[in-house]
């Protein structure tokens, strides 16, 4: 076991050595550019790219025609929704999204806002998922796009995609997810989910950084985006720029490592992750943060009452984590996401996500166990909050000085 | 984000995690911060007949800066009289500790639960608190 023990596979993935292996040729002796058309050096280049297309395009049950190669999942939400907002203008000016989303799409919103457009910023239910009903009533004949993540980065609870794209279909809207922590951790079927536009970014499951895809469904409806980058025009006109082979061809290797593994994986993963949660949750006053239902089989978000997210991520160094503390962050405001489910300034403070992966071991998660549960007892002992709870003392009938 | 040795050091070994009583009169007890910023700090003194600090206690909610700056804090405070604590600035803090600009809110959270602690005990005392200038957040 080595220490210290990454379990921050929300943030990024290790890259599976059989994915770095696909790409190796394609630094060097594969090199060509494949819009090259007239030489060998282009066409193999292209022909690499085209069978990635085809393993993406395969994982998420779309034809590989409809696949657009990105940066990643930033570009891919960037080029979706100021991309539907540009082409569909004279259909409507009006996204609904959730406060829940990723910051890639909230910004891409807010810079709609600027251009004219309306937002909705759906507010979620305690556990994280969107309300059916609420999303119903804010739709407007003005609506043009519905954004929906399909699973939370921070919670990782998973969202009523399929009822979420009924809805929108209903109103004539079309339907776009954020899938960057779904795909390839879980089925994802652009068909039977009803999606017109999906993100993905390679990174997150176990595909080098850099590269990502956008999905832009082709049939029923056929879905059109502006180019948000002026150029050569490839990807269909709707992204230009020389096409990251060895990237592109990384993540189609990854798409098909996960489409093979992904059953087997949530399986073995989510039973590490209860007993995890089992065994962290026997601690006072700690609480899973989400629905425990529905969501990805490898997060585990948990707040400890009474200690504070990043003092504890110190205090669990061996342990690579990520806290929704406002330390963490510039901002010094704790995470939105967490606040959003109605949790409470210190609840959010208090929380440590936990991100398991491919390589994530048994072994790994038992110490990570024994680790936060001295971290925690220790912090605790420390905090002048936890002893006031203890002697029974309501902290919120003091009058605190807020600094 | 990297730590200074000074705080791991004070994190990982906090000096005068503790409680004194806080109903005696010679304690002075200094709560300062709130759960909702992610710090609360409480500070007690407990002081001799000559006006000094005999010991010092503290309990923190925060992180890692939060803690080392109350643990510092009580290391500074005891043997100190009452008066030369009231000089402890925040700033002197920041330089032992070598805090990063992002946590100087940490020490000055720390001069506070000093200065809350002593008027604390001054209260008790039948002294007039000492009315402090707003701090430098």
């Amino acid at each position: 076991m080595n220490i210290p023990i990454y379990l921050d596979n929300n943030a990024t993935t290790p890259m599976d050595p059989r994915v770095l292996e696909a790409m190796l040729p394609y630094f060097n002796e594969k090199f060509g550019n494949a819009a090259s058309r007239n030489h060998p050096f282009g066409w193999v280049a292209e022909e690499g790219v085209d069978y990635a297309r085809e393993q993406v395009a395969k994982l998420i049950g779309a034809s590989e025609k409809e696949i657009i190669f990105t940066s990643g999942a930033t570009e891919s939400d960037n080029l979706a929704i100021k991309g539907v907002f540009e082409m569909y203008k004279e259909k409507g000016n009006h996204i609904i999204t959730a406060v829940t989303e990723h910051k890639a799409i909230l910004d891409a919103c807010k810079h709609v806002e600027k251009l004219g457009g309306k937002v909705t910023y759906l507010a979620v239910k305690e556990d994280g998922l969107v309300d059916l009903a609420v999303l119903e009533a804010a739709m407007t004949p003005e609506t043009i796009l519905v954004s929906i993540m399909y699973g939370n980065n921070e919670i990782g609870v998973i969202q009523p995609v399929k009822e979420i794209a009924a809805i929108a279909h209903k109103y004539g809207a079309l339907f776009m997810t954020d899938a960057t922590q779904a795909v390839g951790k879980i089925p994802v079927d652009v068909i039977a989910d009803g999606i017109d536009l999906l993100a993905m970014s390679a990174h997150k499951m176990y595909g080098p950084k850099g590269v990502g895809a956008l999905y832009v469904r082709r049939k029923g409806p056929r879905v059109k985006v502006t180019a948000q980058m002026d150029g050569g025009g490839h990807e269909r006109g709707m992204r230009s720029g020389t096409l990251n082979v060895p990237g592109i061809v990384g993540l189609g290797k990854a798409c098909e490592i996960a489409g093979l593994e992904m059953e087997s994986e949530a399986i073995r993963l989510s039973a590490l992750r209860d007993k995890l949660e089992s065994a962290l949750t026997v601690l006072e006053e700690s609480y899973v943060n989400g629905n425990v239902e529905h969501r990805l089989p490898h997060v585990a978000n948990i707040s400890f009452k009474y200690v504070e997210g990043e003092g504890l991520m110190m205090a669990m160094k061996d342990l690579a984590v990520s806290s929704g503390s406002a330390c963490t962050s510039a901002s010094l405001e704790p995470s939105y996401v967490l606040k959003s489910l109605g949790l409470s300034d210190d609840l959010a403070h208090s929380s440590i996500r936990f991100g398991l992966g491919r390589f994530t071991t048994e072994e790994e998660v038992d110490y990570a166990v024994e680790v936060t549960k001295t971290a925690v007892t220790n912090l605790r002992n420390m905090s002048p909050l936890w002893e006031m709870f203890k002697e029974g003392i309501d902290l919120d009938s003091i009058e605190w000085a807020e600094h | 984000m990297a730590y200074s040795d000074k705080v791991i050091d004070h994190y990982t070994n906090p000096r005068n995690v503790g409680t004194l009583d806080k109903s005696s009169h010679k304690v002075g007890t200094g709560l300062v911060g709130a759960p909702e910023c992610g710090d609360v700090m409480r500070l007690q003194i407990q002081v001799d007949e000559n006006n000094i600090i005999t010991d010092a206690k503290f309990k923190t909610f925060g992180c890692g800066s939060a803690i080392a700056s109350s643990s510092l804090a009580t290391e500074w405070l005891k043997g100190k009289s009452v008066d030369d604590a009231m000089k402890i600035d925040n700033m002197d803090i920041v330089e032992e500790l070598a805090l990063p600009p992002v946590k100087i809110h940490c020490s000055v959270l720390a001069e506070d639960a000093i200065k809350a602690a002593i008027n604390d005990f001054r209260v008790k005392n039948g002294m007039e608190p000492i009315v402090l200038e707003k701090s430098h957040h």
